[in-house]
């Protein structure tokens, strides 16, 4: 039994066929730097001896500081019952299902998660899941075209910029385009989708635009005006995607209150800790006529043959391995104990703790704003925010560096965020949620003082170097 | 049962021509191969097709197929009826499950489809 699918013989003729001399060519494209190349492993080393070695390199991790690090990614308090239902060997360890009917709980924890997410948006369609809140949103991006059958999307400025560059990925290849909306340079509405832009970018009629992709609150932190962003689009006989982050719909107009066709997000705050490069958790949700244009697994509730309750994998047409090259997505998996811990997280805290958890941390971003303030460092837009803001830092680059070095993560320089970008250069992004402590707002005013010079020391007992 | 007053496509398309104006659906033999139909896309009135191209989507609980369009023409409109009852389509797939009528821009195309002796030959090969 030979199991190698191709043999040497195969191989030639198949790359004679193609015209090329080696399978290395076929991959030309990618550029040398991110291609793999020979891997330069260490002898093995003993279990004793990795464990020592692991520890080490874990201990120059920094758990010690004061974060005010968003962006996108947010520290939130996970109950200790979400760890322990995803640790149930049943969740932990399933795939998703290929004989999905025969996995009734599995099927169960999804439409628990899209009735949820359904609740929170407003939308009645809600797919489980998405890799991430920039593959949700470039997804919801392709939604559009393929229900307007236009070519063309509008994106604001205020979307997260990774997000964007992943939107330019999806469209890479394809005959779709985008166009970024601006944001406003000064007064009451800086930092904010541009409506004037908008409104000129959607009155071509030669390229009529498919789709608008804004985001509340914004990448700024700032709350765009969606029930304008929304009207602009429709009548332009566009569709309205909103990025939402799930925890400030708690508090904020859920998408469907101003009329968003599509909301994408990142569901991260929902239970999954900030983690490098993930897993994390795509949301998308749609109104009920886009249902056959969203990707993604979707979970029905019927009734089996006795008439027991029972969950189906529903409106599979759509999907890769029945629709092919015509399917709703090309990606045909999901992230289903994110999912998971997404919807244990939501129903352990229900309603009213999700209000808390929002309404907290908007409260403690007011007293961290204020303190910032003080020390000499003010708000660099005049909106309103929920908890997350820019403050005006000169040199912010080097002072965020120096605050690392003082135990303070501060935020994240808008000039790494959005490179180029004049009006941000100055730019600090702050934000607070119901884990930042009057002290650490009280070391961040204090160390920034002492940087600004506004007045020098630091306060005896404050956070030090960290273990570096 | 083929109807004998109709033309058909390779693709399993029936076309009545009365006037100007072509309807068009599946054949029964379509609608059987694809099962339970639950979902019929179609283009808005006014959409112009080219011959053979691609005018919509049949979806049945295990399938789905592109519809194209037996001959060339302007969209006058889809079948109504089949956003709520798209099982017609199965059930009376000549009559109350057409899909769409179109004006004809090229009559002549009609003559490059299947009589329903070829269509019928057709299915007889499997």
């Amino acid at each position: 039994m030979v199991y190698g699918p191709h043999t040497p013989d195969d191989r030639s003729r198949m790359l004679d066929a193609l015209g090329i001399g080696s399978v290395d060519e076929l991959f030309d494209v990618i550029p040398p730097a991110v291609r793999a190349g020979p891997m330069h492993l260490p002898p093995g080393l003993t279990e004793l001896d990795l464990m020592a070695r692991l520890r080490t390199l874990s201990g120059h991790n920094r758990v010690d500081l004061a974060s005010f690090l968003g962006a996108g990614i947010y520290r939130h308090h996970i109950p200790p019952v979400v760890d322990q239902i995803l640790l149930r060997g049943e969740f932990y360890t399933a795939y998703t299902p290929y004989q999905p009917e025969i996995s009734q709980g599995t099927l169960q924890t999804i439409y628990e998660y899209q009735s949820l997410l359904a609740e929170l948006t407003g939308l009645g369609v809600v797919s489980a899941s998405h890799y991430d809140g920039a593959t949700a949103t470039a997804e919801a991006a392709l939604m559009t075209c393929r229900a307007t059958r236009r070519e063309r999307v509008l994106v604001s400025r205020g979307v997260h910029p990774q997000s964007r560059q992943t939107l330019a990925t999806y469209f890479a290849g394809t005959n779709l385009t985008f166009d970024e909306v601006p944001l406003v340079h000064e007064g009451p509405a800086a930092g904010t989708t541009d409506l004037a832009a908008l409104g000129r970018l959607l009155d071509d009629p030669e390229r009529p635009v498919a789709g608008v992709v804004a985001a509340q609150p914004n990448v700024l932190g700032l709350l765009e005006p969606m029930g304008q962003i929304g009207q602009l689009a429709h009548a332009a006989g566009a569709l309205f995607v909103a990025v939402v982050e799930p925890v400030s719909l708690a508090v904020l107009a859920p998408p469907a209150a101003y009329e968003a066709d599509i909301a994408a997000g990142e569901g991260q705050p929902l239970g999954i800790p900030p983690q490098y490069g993930g897993p994390y958790l795509g949301i998308l949700a749609c109104r009920d006529p886009l249902i056959r244009q969203i990707p993604g697994r979707l979970i029905g509730m019927t009734s089996d043959a006795d008439g027991r309750r029972a969950y189906v994998m529903t409106m599979r047409a759509r999907e890769q391995d029945i629709r092919r090259e015509k399917a709703a997505s090309n990606i045909c998996t999901n992230q289903a104990l994110c999912a998971l811990a997404a919807a244990v997280y939501v129903a352990a805290l229900g309603p009213g703790g999700l209000r808390d958890v929002a309404a907290t941390g908007a409260a403690r971003a007011t007293e961290l704003a204020a303190a910032l303030a003080d020390a000499g460092a003010p708000r660099l837009h005049p909106g309103p925010y929920l908890n997350e803001f820019a403050i005006r830092v000169p040199d912010a680059v080097a002072v965020h560096r120096r605050l690392l070095h003082r135990g303070i993560l501060a935020g994240i320089p808008l000039a790494e965020l959005e490179p180029g970008v004049p009006a941000l250069a100055d730019g600090l992004l702050v934000c607070a949620t119901e884990c930042t402590t009057a002290e650490e707002i009280e070391l961040f005013a204090w160390a920034l003082r002492d940087e600004l010079g506004s007045r020098p020391g630091v306060p005896a007992g404050a956070i030090g170097e960290g273990s570096r | 049962m083929i109807p004998s007053d109709l033309h058909y496509t390779k693709e399993h398309e029936w076309v009545r021509v009365e006037g100007g104006v072509a309807t068009v659906g599946i054949t029964q033999h379509a609608a059987d191969q694809l099962g339970d139909i639950v979902f019929v896309e179609l283009p808005e009135p006014g959409r112009k097709l080219e011959q053979f191209a691609t005018f919509g989507v049949v979806e049945s609980v295990k399938a789905v197929s592109d519809l194209f369009a037996p001959v060339a023409g302007e969209v006058l409109e889809g079948n109504p009826g089949l956003a709520t009852t798209p099982e017609v389509v199965n059930s009376d797939p000549y009559g109350a499950g057409w899909m769409l009528r179109i004006r004809l821009s090229d009559p002549a195309q009609v003559g490059q489809l299947l009589d329903p002796a070829a269509y019928e030959a057709l299915t007889a090969e499997g």
